[in-house]
């Protein structure tokens, strides 16, 4: 029987990954990522998984050991954090271009400058095009659920890509708060072991990473872009098997009080369940408005988005990051994309929130749903609004 | 849903106590959260660590503005900072000091409940060390009442090992010694 | 110029990119780049191999003997082994 414990999120997320049978660990230190990769490399010292963790002396180096060790067909994990994540860039397209099922956990944190270590999504949002399945997780519990999930997803014979699971720095990672650790023998069998495509061995060589010119790159391009789209299928079929083994459901786009709403909130992370408690209240004073719940970043769930956010008159984006001179926040610039061909589309509303951890509390999320209820729908302009900030 | 605010010092153990509450809650089949005051860790600077309680999932994960308790670790922050800031009217502060709870209420003008407790000597006579902030959990459990000493039992022996009982024997003597004004 | 032989359509390119033929380059001709040539004079040669230590494609091989000559299907004419040898036993020259 499972047992319900309390733990910092991030000590969990280190205790998930050891559940997971991983060969091979590497993880440079950063707040506030650092406590995963610290108690990390107590279970490997300790003997309690049995593992190399490889001390580097940078992120890129992290990455890199990684990609080296899956090559050879190794279950292989690390994390990080912000300037970290921006010091992997460079490496994490060519992961996903040589189809390694690396697992990474980032506690999202805003990436400087000025230098700042408190939770937004600037660190993960530049990395949004190197062809990594991204997931966002909302509480402990689920970063628990998506660490072991991430392996199981990533190695799948269907996939073979990296998959980074985002969990909000501090918000999550420095909360002590009650998780429940899936019993290790149904991890076991939930999680067989890797089977790789190829491997690098002296006895049966193979080049990964070869040369590619403009005669083959487009086509490989293309190679990589169906890949991701097409890990969909297969992360369904996981949640699928997850609920079914677990008891607890998971989907790329969540609702809550969404049914009959003519305001959605649009969320993603860690904010979700106080967003909550702000639709109760308002529903409670009859106000319409229901709460969307983004998990799945990339493969974008374009079909999920259209069927919930159709129904409603107004929809309201929150971003945890800006894309500086274009159209607002990136997950709302997304939004768009997918309702464009709509014939029938709600009027959409961007608010940049919790930047570089600025608090957002219960009152922020109703007074932005009546600012959106008082407004006028046709009068609606593509702009944005930096909510709460001093004039 | 019970929130608290503690005030301590760098170093001072705040953190530990929020994280052994919330483990102490959970365990005994509450909700809980325990979180410091996120931003760069620094021993002797002021620090404020939080803790939510409640019998239901808690979903706010925001900061806490309005502190049914205040735990203050050391007395000599108040003045330095204002350590009932945001406080309900029948709000409960606990302060460790050797002060009485009425020295303390005319200090701060404070009209809720007050407690006082000697926890530095406390822990210095059970521990050997004046690190009071496993004593006054005892003396939260005391003056808030959510739940009895005997649920920390298993989150201390797990935190400190051969030292867990002393640190059991302040608390409750904390519990014990802790002077209440209402 | 040789003609590569790979995937046409994204569908046959394999996962990754990987190349499980190890020494599939060794098809890839690139003496057909070549508009100069090496000319090694031996009574010149030391045998000291610095040609072969410094040529960028590898195809500087010793011969039975101990000198050194280049597999013209890869020599590129750069001249670096010309370059390099200090005796001047190698000499570069117009192809054609």
């Amino acid at each position: 029987m499972a047992k319900r414990v309390g733990m910092e999120v991030a000590l969990a997320v280190a205790e998930a990954v050891g559940q997971c049978n991983i060969d091979m660990a590497a993880v440079y230190p950063i707040t506030p990522q650092s406590h995963i990769g610290e108690h990390l490399s107590d279970l490997v010292a300790d003997g309690k998984i049995d593992a190399e963790f490889v001390t580097v002396e940078s992120e890129h180096s992290a990455i890199s050991a990684i990609i080296g060790a899956s090559g050879t067909g190794a279950r292989v994990y690390t994390a990080t954090s912000s300037q970290g994540l921006m010091l992997m860039h460079e490496i994490l397209p060519i992961a996903s271009a040589m189809r390694l099922p690396l697992v990474m956990g980032i506690a999202n944190r805003a990436v400087s400058g000025p230098l700042n270590i408190l939770n937004d999504h600037s660190d993960i949002m530049p990395q949004r095009d190197s062809g990594w399945i991204s997931m966002f997780v909302e509480n402990g519990q689920e970063a628990i659920d998506l660490s072991i999930q991430a392996f199981k997803i990533a190695e799948h014979k269907d996939v073979n890509l990296p998959v980074c699971v985002n969990i909000d720095g501090f918000q999550l990672t420095h909360m002590v708060e009650p998780v429940e650790f899936p019993d290790q023998e149904l991890v076991d069998k939930f999680l067989p072991a890797r089977v790789p495509f190829a491997t690098l061995h002296p006895s049966n060589p193979v080049t990964m990473g070869a040369f590619a010119m403009s005669d083959y790159f487009t086509e490989i391009m293309k190679a990589k872009d169906e890949a991701l789209k097409n890990s969909k299928k297969t992360i369904l079929a996981v949640w699928d098997e997850w609920a079914k083994i677990f008891g607890r459901t998971y989907k790329p786009v969540e609702t809550y009080k969404a049914e009959g709403a003519d305001i959605l909130l649009v969320t993603m992370g860690s904010m979700g369940e106080t967003a909550e408690i702000a639709i109760d209240e308002l529903r409670e004073k009859g106000v319409a408005a229901g709460l969307v719940k983004l998990r799945l970043w990339r493969p974008f769930p374009f079909a999920e988005i259209k069927e919930v956010l159709t129904k409603a008159k107004k929809v309201l984006v929150t971003d945890r990051a800006v894309s500086f001179g274009g159209p607002g926040g990136p997950v709302c610039g997304e939004i768009k994309a997918a309702l464009y061909h709509e014939a029938v589309k709600p009027a959409i509303y961007n608010y940049i929130i919790g930047l570089g951890g600025r608090d957002v509390r219960v009152s922020d999320f109703t007074s932005m749903i009546n600012q959106v209820a008082a407004a006028d729908a046709s009068k609606v302009t593509d702009t944005y609004e930096f909510l709460g900030v001093r004039e | 849903m019970i929130e608290v605010r503690w005030h301590g010092r760098g170093g001072q153990g705040a953190v530990t106590s929020v994280e052994l509450l919330a483990q102490a809650a959970i365990a005994a089949g509450k909700y809980a959260q325990g979180f410091p005051s996120f931003g760069p860790e620094r021993r002797g600077a002021p620090v404020a660590a939080f803790s939510r309680i409640d019998d239901k999932k808690i979903k706010v994960r925001s900061g806490i503005y309005k502190p049914d308790v205040v735990i203050v670790l050391d007395s000599s922050l108040i003045g330095l900072i204002d350590v009932t800031d945001g406080m309900k009217p029948g709000g409960k502060l606990i302060v460790n000091t050797t002060k009485t709870p009425e020295e303390i209420r005319r200090e701060l003008n404070f009209t809720g409940t007050v407690a006082t407790v000697d926890g530095t000597g406390i822990a210095r006579k059970e521990m050997g060390v004046p690190i009071a902030n496993t004593t006054m959990i005892g003396a939260l459990l005391k003056v808030a009442g959510f739940m009895g000493l005997d649920a920390l039992k298993e989150s201390v022996e797990h935190r400190f090992g051969r030292i867990a009982q002393k640190n059991l024997n302040a608390m409750k003597r904390a519990y014990d010694e802790i002077k209440i004004s209402n | 110029m040789t003609k590569k032989n790979g995937p046409a359509g994204w569908q046959e390119i394999t996962t990754g990119c990987v190349v499980l033929r190890p020494g599939s380059a060794s098809e890839y001709h690139t003496g057909s780049w070549r508009s100069q040539r090496p000319i090694w004079d031996n009574s010149k040669c030391i045998k000291c191999g610095i040609c072969y230590v410094f040529c960028p494609e590898g195809c500087v091989q010793q011969t039975e003997d101990g000198f050194f000559k280049a597999n013209m299907d890869y020599c590129k004419g750069c001249g670096i082994c010309a370059h390099e040898c200090w005796p001047r036993a190698i000499k570069i020259v117009e192809e054609g």
